[in-house]
């Protein structure tokens, strides 16, 4: 598809703004609508356009496959390695108050770093179950 | 969800619902009826975003969000990439579907028989109201720091159960990569050893 320029312009001008809004909706899902899984799915849908409008494997140059497995090891580790957090720190499996002095800055530490975990690895499932399809063809 | 009208819905919102839904049911029959299956990824690309209009309507943002994120974006994208690696027209059926019909307008009718005994939509009184729900909003923010309930809910009120909603991502993720790309890889190698593709 990489005859269309009006459709490359445009992705290039689209995905950084794509990207960005993604980590809005990741860092500010406590206080408005969205969160980790809704901003992995937007990152995710950065790097398809990417991959459709230009070209599968210049997309997996840039994110290759062991690349994305390990990032999606590492969101499930992220999220399981605070509820181990916490217990090191003395409380139960995700307790995340445990976290700091004052238990509600703990809760929200935690949620913050358990939607970081959860964005990480929706966004590299989408993009290895893309990729596995769009590989074959 | 976290800014819930304290009144009851409107007749505005009764009439958004009922042309809402009139919408989702035409284009939920044209998914099925259309034989390109091209045209019918796409009208479930736009089911699903009249889906999450519909949740906008009934304040569940988060679940809107979700519905035209994954539903109407990447599932679209998905099945079109299944369309590319099987054929765009659907196969010509010889037999009347009649046993399949029959069981789907049964367990249509079972559903919306069973509706019947649902709690009056919006019933301020309904188990769902009163069970753990008013501790959630009373709650929620001075204990996590977070406004948004739902987010506090999904991840701190129940967080084990995000853990296993993550965990089955991952794990379907895994289970594509199994069964596509293993595949992939032992065909692709032998023609052209691909020198930066580290799969």
């Amino acid at each position: 598809m990489s005859d269309y320029l009006v459709l490359r312009v445009i992705a290039k001008l689209l995905i950084p703004f794509i990207l960005l809004f993604g980590f809005y909706v990741q860092m500010h899902g406590d206080y408005g609508p969205g969160g980790g899984f809704q901003a992995g799915v937007i990152v995710a849908a950065a790097f398809i356009l990417y991959a459709i409008v230009f070209d599968v494997k210049t997309a997996q140059r840039v994110v290759p496959m062991a690349i994305l497995v390990s990032l999606a090891c590492l969101g499930v580790l992220l999220y399981a390695g605070v509820g181990v957090a916490n217990l090191l720190y003395g409380g139960l499996f995700l307790e995340y108050g445990v976290l700091s002095h004052d238990p509600a800055h703990g809760n929200h530490i935690g949620i913050l770093i358990i939607e970081i975990g959860v964005g990480t690895t929706v966004a590299a499932v989408m993009m290895i179950i893309f990729f596995s399809f769009a590989r074959r063809r | 969800m976290d800014k819930s009208a304290q009144e009851g819905p409107g007749t505005i919102d009764l009439y958004l619902n009922i042309i809402l839904l009139v919408f989702v049911v035409a284009t939920g029959i044209a998914a099925v009826w259309l034989r390109n299956l091209l045209a019918s990824a796409m009208v479930l690309g736009i089911y699903s975003l009249l889906m999450a209009t519909l949740w906008v309507v009934l304040d569940a943002v988060d679940v809107a969000f979700t519905e035209a994120a994954v539903g109407a974006g990447v599932t679209t994208v998905l099945m079109l990439l299944a369309i590319a690696l099987t054929g765009r027209q659907e196969k010509k059926r010889r037999a009347r579907p009649w046993l399949p019909l029959a069981t789907s307008l049964g367990t249509a009718g079972l559903l919306i028989y069973a509706t019947l005994g649902m709690p009056a939509f919006g019933d301020a009184t309904a188990p769902a109201q009163l069970h753990v729900a008013p501790y959630y909003l009373a709650r929620a923010q001075a204990e996590t720091g977070v406004p948004n309930v739902v987010t506090s809910v999904l991840t701190a009120y129940r967080g084990f159960d995000t853990l296993g909603e993550v965990t089955v991502i991952f794990t379907a993720g895994i289970g594509v990569l199994v069964m596509l790309g293993g595949a992939s890889r032992r065909r692709r190698k032998p023609p052209e050893p691909v020198a930066g593709d580290s799969a």
